[in-house]
Formats: C-alpha cells, structure tokens, sequence
C-alpha cells in the first residue's frame, strides 16, 4: 500500500470527481480514500479539501468523527470484533485474546507489516449469531477462539476476506452478489413484513389515486414508525408534502445501531424490493424526486446487492424518469401523473448516532453526525434544505402491504393503538435467538416461550434506551402504548450479572455520544463512574440518589433522543431492579466520600518519582 | 405582524413572531442563563444551561421559538437543579482552575457558577490530559479551560469568513481544532478577530494583555452576571 505522493494527488482528485467534487458527497469522498489507502491522512485530508473547495479543518472533522474512518494507517484487514453484550457474554473476549496472541500485538494495533489491525466494535447486528466479528466489509459469524489461526492464514495465503466463507447463509444471503455467511434466522414470517409479495403492484396500485389518497390511507391504517418512537407515518408524510419547496427528499433510515437490533438486517436480505417500493410510494405521496436509503456501514456486505435492485427496478420503470410501472406489468393503469423519482445508497460509517433523523441528514450531507436543532424540523428544511422525511426500512415495508391489501386490513391486524405486526430481533440466553415478525399486543412471556429462553431474570426490551423489564413485568404487552421497542430484545437469565450489562450500555453510549451537548457529553460519563464506584463497593447510598437525580438531568436536557434515552439504563433497572443497588452501598455515616482510591491516585506519581511511597503501599 | 403574548413564570410577555424564548425574555428585562449563546451568533443550543421547561417539556431557550400562549418555567427548583448540574458538568469535565486564571472576574462559566450556587462540584474531577497551543505570536489556546461551547467556531466562519476553528473527535473526546495541520500559527487568524473576543472562558487569550483589569474589578467582581439584562427592565 505504498503510494508516492503524485499517486496520492490523482487518485485523490479522481475520487473528488468521481463524486462532482461536491462537498455534500464529503462522506463517500472519506470513505472511498479510506478504502483505498487504509487512512484519511493529513496529507490526503488537504488534498481533499483543496479538490472539494473547503477548509481542511471541515474534513478533518467529518474524518474523527467516523469509527470506520482514521488518519492512521490501518492494515490491509482491519478485524473488528462485535463488542456488544451479547458478543461479550457468548465470549467476544477470548476472541479477542486469540486475534492478539495470533497477530502478536493488542487490540487497537496493528501489526508491524501493516497487513492486519484489530479493533472492537459495538453491534454490528450480528446478535443471533454470536460472536461475530468484521473483516473489511465481509462478516464472520457464530466464531470460536481456536479459528483464529485458520483466518488469520487464509487471510495471509488468498488475501481475500470472502474466501472464508465455506458455506453461504440461507435465502438472499447465497446470492452471489451478497455471498456471505450470514444466517437470516428468521424463525418467524407474519403477515405483513416477510409475506407474499409482488414487484410494482402496490406502486402501481398507489399511481392510480392521488397522492393524498396514498397519505390518507396510511393514516387510516394508523401506521406507526417502526423505528422506536412510533410516530404516526401518514401525519410525517402530510407535513412534508405540505412544507413548502418544488424538490423533497424521503430517505430510508437503514442505520440500525441499537445493540440487539438486527431486524432491518433481515428486511434488507429477503424483502429489498418492497423496502424500495415503500420508498417510491412515499416520494409520489409527499412529492419528492430524490430517495435514499442510509445504510450502516456494518451492512456494507449488502451493499452490491441492493444496487443490483435499484438497478432492476429502473431497468422495470419502477424508478427514474416518468414512473409507470405499465411497462413490465401492462394492463389497467390509470396514472394521474407519471413522476419522476430515485433512489440512492449513502453508505454510513460507523456511528450510531446517525439513527437519529437529524444526525442521519447530515451524515447524508457529507458532514457529522451532529443532530440539528429543531425547529427547523426536517419536514420543514431537511437533506440540503429540502423538506425531508426520514422513515424506518420496516415502516416502508409496511405501507406496501397497506397499499395493496387496504388500510383496513391492515388496521385490523394487532393491538388497540399499535396496528400491524412488529419484526422483533431476540437475542441472548435463549435456544432460537433471530428474527420473528409477530402481531402488536404480543407480551414478553410469549415472546420468551417462543424463543425458547428459560430462567429468564430480565428482559432488555427496545435496546440499552428502552427499559430493562424484570420477571414479574412478563405480562406486559410489546406495543407502542406499553413496551415499545424498535426491535431489540435482549434475553438476561438468571445467571448473569445485571449491573455489568447496565455497565455495558453506559460505556456504549459514551462511545457513540456525538459530544455536542453537556449532558450527555459529559453526565453519561459521570453517570457510569458513579455506577462503579456503586460496583466496586465504594458505594454510599446517596450515590444511588446522585445516580437517580443526575440521570433525570441528563434525561431531560440531553439534546437528542440518543442523550434523552442513556439514562435508561441506569434509571429503568433502579426502578425495576433497585435491591441490585442497595445490596452493594452502605449508609452514610461518617460524612465522608470513600470515592477517592489513594493508592490507585498514588500510581501516577510513583511512575514518574520512580520510587514507591513510603507512606501508602499500592499493590 | 401581531405580538405573541406568552408567560414566564406567571409574568406576562409580548414578543415578535420568530424571536427564540431568551430574545423575548432579553428583551422583557429576564435573564435565562445561557453559555453558549453570543449575541450576534447564530443560537447553538448545545450547552444547555438556557433550560427551561415549556408547557412543562425541557427546551432549550436559545433555540426555541416563543409560541402563543405558553407557559415558560425559567425558575423551578427542578430547572435550577439541571442547570447547577451542567454547571458541575463542565467544571469536571476540563481543568478549571479559577484562583490562577486569567479569565477570573471576566469568566462566564465561573459568574454562572456564583450566581447559581455552585460553590464545589459533588461529582469527582475528570482530570483529562488536554493541550495547549502557544504557537502564535498573539494568542494562545488552552484546551484545558475549554466548555465546547462553539463560539470561535462560528464567530471565526460566520464573521471573521475565515474557518480556524472547527470540531473534530466526539463524545468526551470531542475538541476545538484548528485549520492547519497542527498549530493555530499556521492559521489565518488574527489578534482582532471576533473569534478571540467571544471566547467566555480562558480557553482563547491574548498574550500580553492579562491582568490589564486588576482583580475585584473585573466584569462579575461586583454584579453577578445576567444582571445587565435584568437591570435594563428597571432602567426602562
């Protein structure tokens, strides 16, 4: 991977063109040097900006922000072990430990030769089929630490991350342009999601009223984002198609971050077509011409594939220039206006926070992934100021089926205030962890049943910022009205250790928090200290009161629905889980603060007096 | 167009369509603690210490439009309590050391402080390993001090038209850089700019200019900060 430098300069202008040297293509441009020269150096960051017209600290900016992107060079595989708890408890450690002592360097390394650099990750989306772990953009699955060696040779002998897949997944994951082994696991289809389904009918269908009939049936089907929050889709889609502005933007948010989520993971593998059919019904109701769908940079494996629809579907008139799905399926259309409308695929970068609508708008516009402040809200002046409306790759799959079989159909089917069914991505201590597609009202002990868990102590139900629900809350239904969830379900049996999995997410979202706001920036960090001080047996009872009145600052000041959520952790299994806590701190009684560690404080100094204290001994 | 009619903390107030919640209450003579707002900045609702409860919902004021008829908790012990911990938050967060700082008497983050009663944070110091930047002739930057509040940043894009300053990392490693390679000598910048005056701690100082002001009468020495939007209602 030697460039000389003139290398460095066309290679990098030919990346800038290739991309109309627009600075809003800033995140292709980043990821594309990445890709190609394993870093975004200094150097290639001014070669950048002089080609884009902007200032190098912008670059620079987008650059730090990524966890794919780097201005260090990293190897020719970087090996990226799936870090979230569940990889954690299935023994992503060992894995770990094993990748070090097979490459001879630690985590966050990489190796002498410049051939391999390992590093951890949070959820790559991979939770049914733990450990897992990433190299480059191809994904290892159900690993074990004696394979190690035999990657790490197949690596150095074919230099080629796909020669280790010996058997391809089921279903889509076999087609050639995808060739992974990933499994679907999908245990359960319903009705909706993983069902029937034909190529341009519901566009069709959808062609032949007005748009605002296209809306109205989406509200009469009382659809909801299948996101998480549950806002209600049809009332997004009329105030983006009101807002005004001649150009709109749908965009599809294919970012799913949640750790336990996997869900969209399966939609994206069996049901593409209908994800980009919702899409294209989307931008005809709220009269938008532009389309993206934002994929995580941990789904680039699906990347190919999913081009090669878009491409289909263009190829069928169902995308491009004068939409009119008659072409392919002749017969009875009675378009009242052809329009014109297409997709792209803005690859991400690793960077949870861009789930968040905002934060995914301008991920999308080439720079970080820092929510916006609202008002404006993207409905109003959204993707480069164009109205926008940001909608779950479920949600759209969902209104396909509405338009095809009805809103009242559809309404028909689920709970009183949470129509339709939910794809629920389970995880953890049970026998079928994967993908089930189940009606809303649905509760926790079915879903337990169905998977097959046993001994269950608690539930993680919608990811670490939904709520940890323990066992006498099994009863509870999964719907918007009383558990939400965007998906994730985390199974916890009794063997495990719940304040290490709260411990977890809080080093989670301190990783994925953008920084722009205090409270989450910094609250989260003095939340998770607190937390193992608590832990550690350094705990006073006040601490649980400092946890409970910091955590509800953060709750509420955070900026963003990431910071609004991180408490989570801490406040729902205080809540459902509070012995867990009180069993560790002890009373207050001296009036002093045994949180100062001197010993541990005294190492520092020791180092650099290069002699021990004489005073206090550490060990 | 008609003035819309709202309430902080049962006082009724009269603001333009399009003003933020803290410009009605400006210029209403109430002061709203605020960081990261400058005036003559674009808002940038990232510090959060301008909190307050709309209709009972946490918003930020430097951001939030007024609307007919709501009503604004700007004084709540609940909203107090967010406040003084954001205060805390930052306070642990960096290396502030207020007793040999340049800043003190002038620093907003240490008048807030004051004036909201936080006299010793309760959570532990973060300690964080920070930089400084002496490299250039006429100013330097101590990273130790900085509150992230972003208002080189835009001061230096939006009025000085020259991007020196930028954020670069996230999380808790989020930091300030400069547009150079390494040091804010290689920069454009300029001892006049706007981005060198707006700085509201001592994160960004002019060389050979400290202590020109003595100690105790210094801008909050005597009155505690805010009380300049509070004294205009009295004037008026």
């Amino acid at each position: 991977m030697t460039t000389t430098p003139k290398d460095l300069k066309k290679e990098i202008a030919d990346i800038c063109k290739a991309c109309g040297n627009d600075r809003s293509r800033l995140m292709d441009i980043v990821r594309d040097v990445q890709e190609k020269f394993g870093c975004v150096s200094d150097e290639a960051i001014n070669l950048i900006a002089s080609e884009v017209s902007v200032h190098r600290v912008e670059v620079e900016s987008v650059v730090s922000f990524y966890a794919f992107l780097s201005k260090d060079q990293k190897g020719n595989f970087v090996i990226r072990v799936c870090d979230d708890i569940i990889d954690r408890q299935a023994g992503s450690d060992s894995i770990i430990s094993a990748f070090e002592k097979e490459l001879g360097i630690n985590c966050g390394e990489t190796t002498a030769d410049g051939k391999f650099t390992l590093e951890k990750t949070p959820c790559i989306g991979m939770c049914d089929q733990a450990p897992a772990i990433m190299i480059n953009d191809e994904i290892v699955t159900n690993l074990t630490a004696d394979k190690a060696g035999q990657i790490i040779s197949t690596l150095k002998e074919s230099g080629d991350p796909k020669k280790l897949v010996a058997e391809p997944g089921d279903g889509n994951n076999g087609n050639p342009l995808v060739n992974s082994m990933v499994m679907n696991n999908i245990h359960q289809k319903g009705e909706i999601v993983f069902s029937e389904y034909v190529s341009g009918a519901a566009l069709k269908e959808a062609l032949s009223s007005s748009p605002k009939e296209v809306i109205r049936n989406v509200k009469a089907a009382s659809l909801r984002g299948r996101g998480g929050a549950g806002f209600p889709t049809g009332m997004k889609w009329d105030f983006t198609r009101a807002a005004e502005g001649d150009k709109k933007a749908i965009i599809c948010n294919a970012d799913e971050g949640e750790p336990g989520t996997f869900k969209d993971r399966a939609i994206l593998t069996e049901c593409p077509d209908m994800v980009f059919e919702g899409m294209t019904i989307a931008g005809y109701a709220i009269g938008a011409d532009t389309g993206i769908l934002y994929l995580r940079g941990e789904y680039a494996y699906l990347r190919k594939f999913l081009e090669e629809k878009l491409a289909k579907r263009r190829e069928n008139g169902l995308l491009g220039k004068n939409i009119s799905p008659k072409k392919r399926l002749g017969g009875l259309l009675k378009s009242k206006s052809a329009f014109d409308f297409d997709i792209r695929i803005q690859m991400g970068a690793g960077a949870y926070v861009c789930g968040e609508e905002t934060a995914l708008i301008s991920s999308c516009e080439g720079s970080r992934g820092d929510p916006k402040t609202r008002p404006p809200f993207p409905a109003q002046k959204g993707y480069l100021g164009l109205p926008t409306c940001v909608n779950n790759v479920e949600t759209l799959a969902c209104v396909v089926k509405i338009i095809e079989k009805g809103a009242a159909w559809f309404a028909a089917r689920g709970s009183a205030g949470s129509k339709g069914t939910k794809v629920l991505s389970i995880s953890g201590d049970c026998e079928k962890p994967g993908v089930y597609e189940l009606p809303f009202g649905t509760t926790v002990s079915e879903v337990l049943e169905k998977t097959g868990a046993k001994d269950t102590a608690a539930v993680q139900m919608g990811g670490p910022s939904g709520t940890l629900v323990a066992a006498n809350d099994f009863g509870r239904k999964i719907c918007y009205d009383d558990l939400a969830t965007g998906g994730s379900i985390m199974v916890f049996s009794r063997d495990r250790n719940l304040l290490e999995v709260v411990d977890y997410f809080m080093e989670f979202f301190i990783e994925e928090s953008c920084g722009y706001c205090t409270p989450c920036r910094v609250g989260n960090v003095l939340l998770k200290d607190t937390l193992e001080k608590i832990i550690n047996g350094k705990g006073l009872t006040t601490d649980i009161s400092n946890l409970e009145s910091l955590g509800k600052t953060v709750k509420l000041a955070s900026r963003c629905g990431l910071g609004q959520t991180s408490a989570n952790p801490i406040l729902t299994s205080l809540q459902n889980f509070r012995t867990l806590y009180e069993n560790l701190v002890k009373t207050d009684e001296t009036g002093m603060n045994p949180s100062f560690d001197i010993s541990k404080a005294l190492k520092d100094s020791e180092k650099i007096a290069e002699r021990k204290s004489v005073v206090y001994t550490t060990e | 167009m008609a003035d819309i009619t709202f309430k902080i903390d049962n006082v009724d107030i009269k603001g333009k369509p399009g003003q933020t919640i803290m410009e009605a209450a400006d210029a209403a003579g109430i002061y709203i603690p605020r960081l990261c707002t400058y005036e003559g900045l674009q808002p940038h609702g990232s510090c959060r210490v301008c909190t307050v409860f709309v209709n009972g919902r946490a918003q930020a004021a430097c951001t939030q439009p007024i609307a007919e008829g709501i009503t604004v908790d700007n004084s709540s012990e609940e909203v107090q309590q967010i406040r003084k911990d954001i205060i805390e938050m930052l306070f642990v967060e960096g290396n502030h050391y207020c007793m040999f700082c340049e800043k003190s008497g002038n620093c907003e983050l240490q008048a807030l402080a004051y004036r909201l009663g936080v006299l010793a944070p309760k959570y532990p110091y973060l300690f964080p390993k920070r930089d400084i930047d002496a490299s250039h002739k006429d100013i330097f930057i101590d990273r130790n001090r900085c509150v992230l509040c972003g208002r080189c940043v835009r001061a230096s894009q939006d009025i000085d038209g020259k991007n020196v300053f930028e954020f670069v990392d996230r999380g808790p490693d989020k930091r300030v850089a400069v547009n150079s390679e390494a040091k804010l000598s290689d920069t454009e910048i300029d001892v006049t700019d706007k981005a060198v005056e707006v700085c509201p701690v001592g994160a960004l100082l002019k060389k050979r200019v400290g202590y020109a002001v003595p100690i105790g009468e210094r801008l909050y020495d005597n009155k505690p900060i805010g009380s300049e939007i509070e004294n205009k209602n009295q004037s008026s």
